[in-house]
């Protein structure tokens, strides 16, 4: 138990941390680094807690993916050296206040959420449907995924999809003197607008029209 | 102090979700690091939702977890995808800048 809670609570430093870091760092990449390091401290604690199916997934699907996707953005669009004007301009200076009180509100409620469910043990005696079956967590999760909750995997695929093409449809962008292959055009050819047969005379030549 | 339960996991995302919300209010620097914070706050929603699985012994959670991992990798798809052709058309993407709409 001691181990647990040495561990606990040194990835959850590290994990607000980092999480602070994103947003005050002034410079994107290192916000972009930090976000990975947050993902990274997370899904150890997920590891850690026995959900190791969803920290692995987690490792894969953030790091692997969203955090790339996001460094191929910033490096993309030249904005990671942008200079942070949070107390510069007088105007967006309002916004800090409003911002903290209304976070430091939501802070509280949670925390008081969090209160209702520690002080009432009785509401944790529901079905331990983990406990008895003796599984590997990956294991369990599989038997429910593709039965119970087929649909609901069949649309986040569709989801996927739907983003993918949604992506591609923004992103693509048809240039305009650029000469490029149109198969449409080669394989809608006729013989007759691409050769004609001509009479010659003998001694005359022919004329084209180059 | 040192038996870890059902309430620590939940602060901690609390603490993350607060960290999220800030950091949307008070970047004045680019939309991307507003994109990195709602994908904290969702973070912040897959602790308390794998935490919740965990300490009450109900799968459901974890399964609407890993829901969540999709919607977020599309949702972060599509943003950085706007946020290119945004990027493109105007040559910015400060937020104080991106008034064209005069919200």
């Amino acid at each position: 138990m001691i181990a647990h809670a040495i561990f606990f609570y040194t990835f959850s430093i590290i994990a607000v941390v980092s999480a602070i870091m994103v947003t005050v760092s002034k410079n994107t990449v290192h916000s972009v680094f930090f976000l990975i390091l947050d993902f990274i401290s997370i899904s150890c604690l997920f590891i850690m807690i026995g959900a190791e199916f969803l920290g692995m997934i987690m490792l894969i699907v953030y790091v692997g993916a969203v955090a790339v996707l996001f460094l191929f953005v910033v490096m993309m669009l030249n904005v990671a050296q942008q200079k942070n004007q949070w107390f510069a301009s007088a105007a967006s200076s309002k916004h800090i206040p409003v911002g903290l009180i209304i976070s430091t509100i939501i802070f509280f409620e949670l925390i008081i959420v969090i209160g209702g469910w520690k002080y009432k043990p009785e509401i944790f005696d529901v079905n331990n449907s983990l406990k008895v079956s003796g599984l590997s967590n990956t294991h369990s999760l599989g038997q429910v995924l593709y039965t119970d909750y087929i649909h609901i995997f069949q649309i986040s695929g569709m989801i996927l999809l739907v983003a993918m093409v949604g992506a591609i449809v923004l992103t693509f962008r048809q240039r305009s003197n650029v000469k490029r292959q149109s198969y449409l055009k080669q394989i809608s050819r006729e013989r007759a607008e691409g050769v004609s047969v001509v009479e010659v005379a003998s001694n005359k030549g022919v004329k084209t029209d180059d | 102090m040192t038996e870890i339960g059902l309430g620590h996991y939940l602060t901690l995302g609390a603490v993350i979700f607060s960290i999220g919300v800030i950091g949307i209010f008070l970047n004045r620097k680019n939309i991307i690091v507003i994109l990195m914070s709602i994908e904290l706050i969702l973070l912040a929603v897959n602790i308390n939702l794998v935490a919740f699985s965990i300490f009450l012994g109900d799968l459901a959670g974890q399964v609407f977890t890993l829901f969540i991992l999709t919607v977020a990798a599309a949702e972060a798809a599509i943003g950085l995808a706007i946020i290119v052709v945004y990027y493109r058309n105007s040559g910015t993407i400060r937020v104080e800048e991106i008034d064209e709409l005069k919200g």
